[in-house]
């Protein structure tokens, strides 16, 4: 009787209660998937020299997420615990795969710009983390929000890092140079691109800077050492 | 011989796979908070990797590459499986992942639990795929090359997170901005390493 009327209750949540929208919302700062749960860094490295590959990355991760933390959710009392591995990077695979596809057939210049990276989010921890943190144990809605959620935080600091790295490495945003020619130090001018900017060392550093920032504001999420 | 040891010198200190490629920093930066659960963790990414690239050479050399089938019969010589290597070289690893958590866990009780979620996330660790990837690319010419490249890597990616690891635990001394304290300044230490290793590039013995 008692676990009747708890599901009853749970029916009745609505789908944007408080709980689900902090879902959502967490992800984008208090529990950021690459600045406080450490997932996902490697491509957050490779593909921030450009904005635009960013943002078609981000898109893609989005999408991969909340499409694979439904279908993970959808068979989470089927996946036997000692093959759950091999079956979620099957999905994770399969979704890829189609990402690519519909890359290539759209948007092909970019998915040739993209093309190692496209399937480099395979191994993209942030994907795999949270199947095994959450998709595993929740309900479908809750585990797409989560998916949603934690794939737009990522997205977020991907767009930071390759604003910062694009703007100030090659003057351009988004590939439209906005630093006037007339500036550079080859025309005369006072200015010059730091190409440091451009090597991945520097994209560990901005990634410092942006936690440096997000702890500032956000005290309570400063380590004790 | 000598081919050899360049080979592993090279996957250790020029390609080093943290610091050249900045692949596998997902495991690297969250488990490197003590010498003795990256040593733990260091030991498995040689082992996978130093089982899987060999594998994976094999299914490379006579599975998916154009041609690879020949063995099977003159009608297979121009079949071309290589839109398959994502999934077969991932399933090879997965499956060697979960073999690696099944022991430490009968074995080791105490580093499965400090190792958490990062034991089973090696499958998914960049380091690995790109090792197999790496190994593909630069078309290794026998299966001994193939699997000292594979050590080397491990061993590559060993050597930094034991050094990360061990700055990280003198670093608890020092008195580090507040909100730069735990991952900021493992972000900075591993850009000021990259840089450092930078200056092995080009190297060659």
């Amino acid at each position: 009787m008692s676990t009747e009327t708890v599901d009853k209750t749970k029916d009745k949540e609505p789908l944007f209660s408080k709980k689900n929208r902090k879902l959502l919302s967490d992800p984008m700062n208090d529990d950021n998937p690459i600045t406080v749960q450490v997932l996902g860094i490697c491509s957050a490295l490779a593909i921030t020299v450009q904005l635009k590959p960013a943002v078609v990355m981000a898109m893609s991760v989005v999408f991969v997420m909340a499409a694979g933390n439904i279908i993970i959710s959808l068979l989470r009392n089927m996946i036997p615990q000692r093959v759950r591995i091999i079956v979620m990077l099957t999905v994770i695979a399969a979704l890829v795969i189609l990402v690519d596809q519909v890359l290539k057939a759209y948007l092909f210049d970019v998915s040739k710009q993209l093309s190692v990276f496209i399937g480099l989010i395979i191994t993209n921890c942030i994907i795999m983390g949270r199947f095994e943190a959450f998709a595993m144990g929740n309900g479908v809605w809750k585990s797409f929000l989560d998916g949603v959620g934690n794939a737009a935080g990522y997205g977020v600091i991907l767009i930071l890092v390759s604003i910062f790295r694009e703007f100030f490495g090659t003057g351009t945003l988004w590939g439209i140079q906005l630093i006037p020619e007339s500036w550079y130090m080859s025309n005369g001018g006072f200015y010059s691109d730091n190409g440091m900017m451009l090597l991945p060392p520097m994209a560990l550093i901005s990634v410092a800077l942006i936690i440096w920032v997000q702890r500032s504001y956000n005290r309570k999420l400063i380590e004790e050492n | 011989m000598q081919e050899l040891v360049n080979i592993f010198a090279k996957a250790i200190f020029v390609e080093n796979m943290v610091f050249a490629y900045f692949l596998g920093m997902c495991s690297y930066l969250a488990v490197s908070q003590t010498v003795k659960t990256s040593l733990g963790l260091g030991a498995a990414v040689i082992f996978v990797l130093g089982m899987t690239v060999p594998i994976n050479y094999l299914l490379e050399n006579y599975v998916l590459a154009e041609g690879a089938l020949t063995w099977l019969g003159e009608q297979y010589a121009d079949v071309n499986l290589s839109f398959l290597t994502f999934i077969l070289f991932i399933a090879v690893i997965a499956s060697m992942v979960q073999l690696v958590e099944m022991v430490v866990e009968k074995f080791s009780p105490t580093l499965y639990s400090s190792l958490g979620i990062f034991l089973p996330l090696i499958a998914v660790n960049c380091a690995i795929l790109g090792g197999s990837l790496f190994m593909q690319e630069r078309s290794y010419s026998n299966i001994t090359e193939a699997s000292v490249f594979g050590l080397g890597s491990g061993v590559g990616f060993f050597v930094a997170i034991v050094a990360l690891a061990a700055i990280r635990e003198k670093i608890r001394y020092s008195n580090v901005p507040g909100p730069m304290r735990g991952l900021g300044i493992t972000f900075v230490i591993t850009g000021l390493m990259g840089i450092a290793f930078m200056s092995f590039m080009g190297i060659k013995l």
